[in-house]
């Protein structure tokens, strides 16, 4: 539609837009993440939601703890083998449309505990992430850009065709296993389709 | 479920232990997991609560969730490079985790920070107690249900500390500043005037903070009495920090160690009665004003001189073969720090003494006989960090 009728019919009291449109600026606006803290990048979390950050901004203020009403999940910290299972349950039991931020550098890879025996080299091994924000712990203002970027992201979703959300896609992926833990390490090492490269349990890499 | 509850066959003196009295009947036992993932575990930590309704009559804590390898990798690695770990052991308090493993490292090494270095970190050490006190109230205001705004007045004053720490250490969080043998940096004139200004602002604060909660009714009704801690189960526990104090023992590392310059400030140390979360509440916020009048004595007289030992090397340092322990007054208790060095460039021996796993060791005996919603202000209470409980 012309851009200048657009403007004129606005003055008139007549918005005009496409279903696609608002229904991604209602989405985008009512972020409802999981009040679900880990370690350090938890407490830059709970300051990002304080008054001199504000996330009400962006309508994400609402911290809910049940994954049930959650939209979006801040894997906040350090993933412990011991825990993974627990973000991957949690992952599961949130509704669609579902959103993952990994916050700080262990969730993203291990970060500076990588060489730990006991630490997940990064979450996204096990279910897919939409923003990765790098630091240590990232600062505040670097969530609130990982929030812009997830929410351009979403802005940019056609309801229909290729790239649609999985929510409206029937073929897409709605449970990922469970890695249980296993003789070496967690198995599996990695849900298949989720990372890039496949990991091979029992792998002998000075690094897994 | 059986009902054969056990109780624990010798009873100490003093423990906070009521009866267990077996449910009536065929009455059924409730076993619930709180946690990992619960808003009220301060991160990921889980109880496993039996439930006797809403009595909870044997809780059992379950660690490891956030277990980073810690003291492995410290093995590993050279002295200084240990030094940002240990900022991600109790993330709240980066700059006294700092001071106590460099107190450690000194011993070690026979190295003795400057005088103008012991002021900057006692300046740092009490702004880090002053934030983290204030969070920690906050965060047990939370859990009691004032959903937000205690936090907020926290989170409001932690701000301003975190900006002197970002001037300072370029860091918000993760300072990674002191050294064996001082600081990484030198604090600017600008910015001891910045921390001057900040400081005359911290007493309208700690008034505020009081105006809103001290007397109010229903954290009285909820704290007072709940959650008791006798003074000798709390030593003979190793309870430290202000848990112990609430429990009314006088023992603060800073009067009895002498470590650091503290020999030269006025201050009292803030002592409960009844050993209640009221008490451990009131002692974090009388120790808040004490901090406030040690930041003002240490602030009036910085001396001028370099914030570094001149026989520190900051490379190839390799201490000589011993032991050494190190412990401060950390925010949330004893927090010590024992290396053994062969003479390696790495410690042979690398141990954390985190005061938050040891004053969590005493949960199940404040939580026996209290209703399940007791249990999240009393571990709230405790005032625990996951990263250094798991390390």
């Amino acid at each position: 539609m012309d851009e200048h009728l657009k403007i004129e019919l606005g003055k008139q009291g007549i918005v005009v837009t496409t279903l696609q449109e608002l229904y991604n600026w209602g989405r985008r606006n009512s972020i409802w993440p999981m009040q679900f803290g880990l370690a350090c990048c938890a407490i830059e979390m709970i300051a990002t939601t304080m008054a001199r950050f504000d996330m009400a901004r962006f309508g994400a203020e609402v911290f809910r703890p049940s994954p049930r009403q959650a939209d979006l999940m801040i894997i906040s910290g350090t993933v412990t083998k011991k825990m993974a299972p627990q973000v991957v349950r949690l992952y599961n039991q949130m509704a669609e449309p579902r959103y993952v931020i990994a916050m700080g550098a262990c969730a993203i890879s291990g970060g500076p505990f990588k060489q730990g025996y006991n630490v997940l080299k990064g979450i996204d091994r096990y279910i897919p992430v939409d923003v990765h924000i790098p630091g240590c712990p990232p600062r505040p203002e670097a969530l609130l850009e990982a929030f812009m970027a997830l929410q351009k992201k979403i802005d940019a979703q056609p309801l229909t065709g290729a790239g649609r959300p999985r929510f409206l896609d029937s073929e897409a992926r709605g449970e990922f296993p469970i890695p249980v833990p296993g003789e070496h390490d967690l198995e599996p090492a990695s849900n298949r389709g989720v990372w890039p490269v496949e990991i091979e349990t029992g792998t002998k890499g000075p690094r897994d | 479920m059986s009902s054969g509850v056990q109780t624990k066959p010798e009873q100490l003196e003093g423990w906070n232990r009521p009866p267990v009295i077996a449910p009536e009947g065929e009455g059924e036992l409730l076993e619930v997991a709180m946690g990992p993932h619960h808003p009220s575990t301060h991160g990921v930590f889980r109880m496993d609560v039996t439930l006797d309704g809403e009595r909870v009559i044997g809780l059992k804590p379950v660690f490891g969730y956030l277990h980073r390898n810690h003291e492995k990798i410290a093995e590993q690695t050279s002295y200084l490079a240990s030094m940002p770990y240990t900022d991600r052991l109790d993330y709240f308090c980066s700059l006294t985790n700092n001071w106590a493993y460099a107190l450690a490292v000194e011993k070690l090494a026979g190295l003795d920070a400057p005088e103008r270095a012991q002021y900057i970190r006692v300046i740092l050490a009490e702004l880090t107690r002053i934030q983290n006190h204030a969070s920690a109230v906050g965060f047990l205001l939370q859990d009691m249900g004032a959903s937000g705004t205690p936090l907020m007045y926290a989170f409001r004053e932690r701000e301003k500390i975190l900006d002197l720490f970002e001037q300072l250490t370029g860091a918000r969080m993760m300072c990674n500043f002191m050294r064996f043998g001082g600081c990484r940096v030198d604090a600017t004139a600008g910015w001891l005037d910045g921390a001057r200004k900040m400081v005359a602002g911290l007493p309208n604060f700690v008034d505020e903070f009081e105006a809103l909660l001290s007397t109010n009714e229903i954290l009285m009704a909820r704290t007072q009495g709940v959650g008791v801690l006798k003074p000798d189960l709390a030593v003979n526990t190793g309870v430290s920090g202000p848990m112990l104090r609430a429990s009314g023992v006088d023992y603060d590392l800073r009067k009895v160690d002498h470590y650091g310059i503290y020999d030269r400030f006025q201050f009292r140390v803030p002592l409960g009665e009844h050993g209640d979360i009221y008490d451990r509440y009131m002692v974090r916020v009388l120790e808040m004003r004490e901090s406030i009048r040690i930041l003002e004595q240490a602030l009036k007289d910085v001396p001028a001189g370099p914030v570094m030992d001149p026989k520190a090397k900051s490379r190839g340092f390799r201490p000589k073969p011993g032991e050494a322990y190190g412990r401060i007054e950390a925010p949330k208790g004893e927090l010590g720090f024992y290396l053994i060095s062969d003479g390696t460039p790495n410690p042979y021996r690398y141990r954390v003494r985190p005061p938050s796993l040891i004053n969590l060791t005493i949960l199940e005996d404040m939580c026996l006989g209290h209703d399940v919603a007791d249990v999240v202000l009393i571990f709230g209470s405790v005032d625990i960090v996951l990263g250094e409980v798991d390390r």
